[in-house]
């Protein structure tokens, strides 16, 4: 399996323990999960506590659905920076007897792609990706700006591994600020800051960390220096399980990345800056699995008082 | 080697500058360079003057002058033309 990252003991202890307790629903392949009830009743709980959190600022709601225009990847340069973890959705493309060929070869489980064509669609990497062309299609920014709350979108990475935590497929709860240079900064140092207490106040040993995105190659060295250098990206990190602590939550400003692809304007035609955050629903609801228990029945009282 | 340097620059750097204003020790990042912009202009340092930067040299600072990267493609052997 190309690119496959196996489980330390830790990591397959903690997956064992979470399909025998009937939290995570195993596929045939790694990283792609069911959840139970349970599991999802915690990650409902979490997303609402994120959207209580950025009621004040009365963000505009948006929803997407789990893939984006191809053409969106294509103008944002994911294919530069991530080409490793990008899955682009293909679909058939030929004649009866293409199709004949093709069902045959599938089920005796052999490669099929030989008549299968690129489609306009990708899956969607990060839940925020969809909102900049929307923003930019209306043309400049009223003044201040705006927030977008991009809802709790599933995504996609490439990228199978035998961590419950490194799940191919995920939930987002993104939240995405466009406007002056200045205000979406510090917005995004507000937000890293009230994290922590938020998911502090879950009773998780959380701390902050100054990090970079899994650029691909040797490019990728440099975007990832020149990020951590001008300090872009912050992830709060927890232990699920190990060696190291997984990043729960993302809090990245793109300067005028996403603006200059899509022509994002301030009120006074400047170019605006963008940054947005990311709760990782499924981590967090690990990080509170792997914490206080698999039966949340039995959480400490404050952390079930805070999700309930 | 400056002034193959600063030729790369004007067609990777996509700066909204003029590149023939700026000083050789003038910041390119300041000047408008893009993260995404430095990235091509390394690679396309490396094609002309076929060499390959060490791991420690892909950073923000070998590529923030004109300067900056001749001292990089000096300490990486490249001759300066007499």
């Amino acid at each position: 399996m190309a690119g496959f990252r196996a489980a330390t003991p830790d990591q397959a202890a903690f997956l064992a323990e979470l399909v025998d307790a009937g939290k995570l629903i195993a596929t045939r392949v790694p990283g792609i999960y069911g959840r139970s009830g349970a599991f999802e009743d915690v990650a409902t709980a979490v997303a609402a506590l994120v959207t209580a959190a950025a009621a004040p600022e009365t963000p505009e709601r948006m929803a997407f659905p789990p893939v984006l225009p191809r053409h969106d990847l294509e103008s944002v340069g994911y294919l530069k920076s991530f080409p490793h973890l990008a899955g682009s959705i293909f679909g058939f493309d030929g004649g009866e007897a293409d199709a004949a060929e093709q069902y045959e070869r599938a089920s005796r489980h052999h490669p099929w792609d030989e008549h299968q064509a690129m489609t306009d669609l990708v899956l969607t990497p990060a839940a925020c990706y969809p909102v900049y062309p929307a923003i930019a299609a209306r043309g400049p920014l009223p003044a201040g700006g705006i927030t977008v709350d991009a809802g709790s979108a599933y995504v996609f990475r490439h990228e199978p591994s035998g961590d419950p935590a490194r799940m191919q497929m995920f939930h987002q709860r993104e939240i995405v600020r466009i406007g002056e240079p200045e205000v979406v900064a510090s917005w995004r140092d507000t937000w890293r800051d009230r994290a922590v207490e938020l998911l502090g106040s879950l009773q998780l040993a959380v701390s902050l960390d100054l990090a970079t995105d899994p650029f691909f190659g040797r490019s990728g060295r440099m975007l990832a220096a020149s990020q951590r250098e001008q300090a872009l990206k912050f992830e709060v990190v927890v232990d699920i399980a190990g060696p190291e602590p997984t990043a729960v939550a993302s809090f990245n400003y793109h300067q005028d990345h996403f603006a200059s692809v899509y022509g994002i304007e301030l009120a006074d035609g400047s170019e605006a800056h963008t940054a947005c955050l990311g709760f990782g629903l499924e981590r967090i609801t690990l990080a509170l699995f792997r914490t206080h228990g698999l039966d949340a029945s039995a959480w400490p009282a404050a952390v079930r008082e805070r999700l309930w | 080697m400056t002034d193959d340097i600063r030729q790369l620059i004007k067609e990777f750097g996509r700066l909204p500058v003029d590149v023939d204003t700026l000083a050789t020790d003038a910041d390119l990042y300041q000047a408008g360079m893009s993260s995404h912009a430095s990235v091509n202009l390394m690679l396309a340092i490396e094609d002309h003057f076929d060499v390959e930067f060490p791991d420690r040299m892909l950073t923000r600072g070998v590529f923030e002058s004109i300067d900056a990267i001749a001292a990089a493609l000096t300490e990486l052997g490249v001759q300066v033309p007499a």
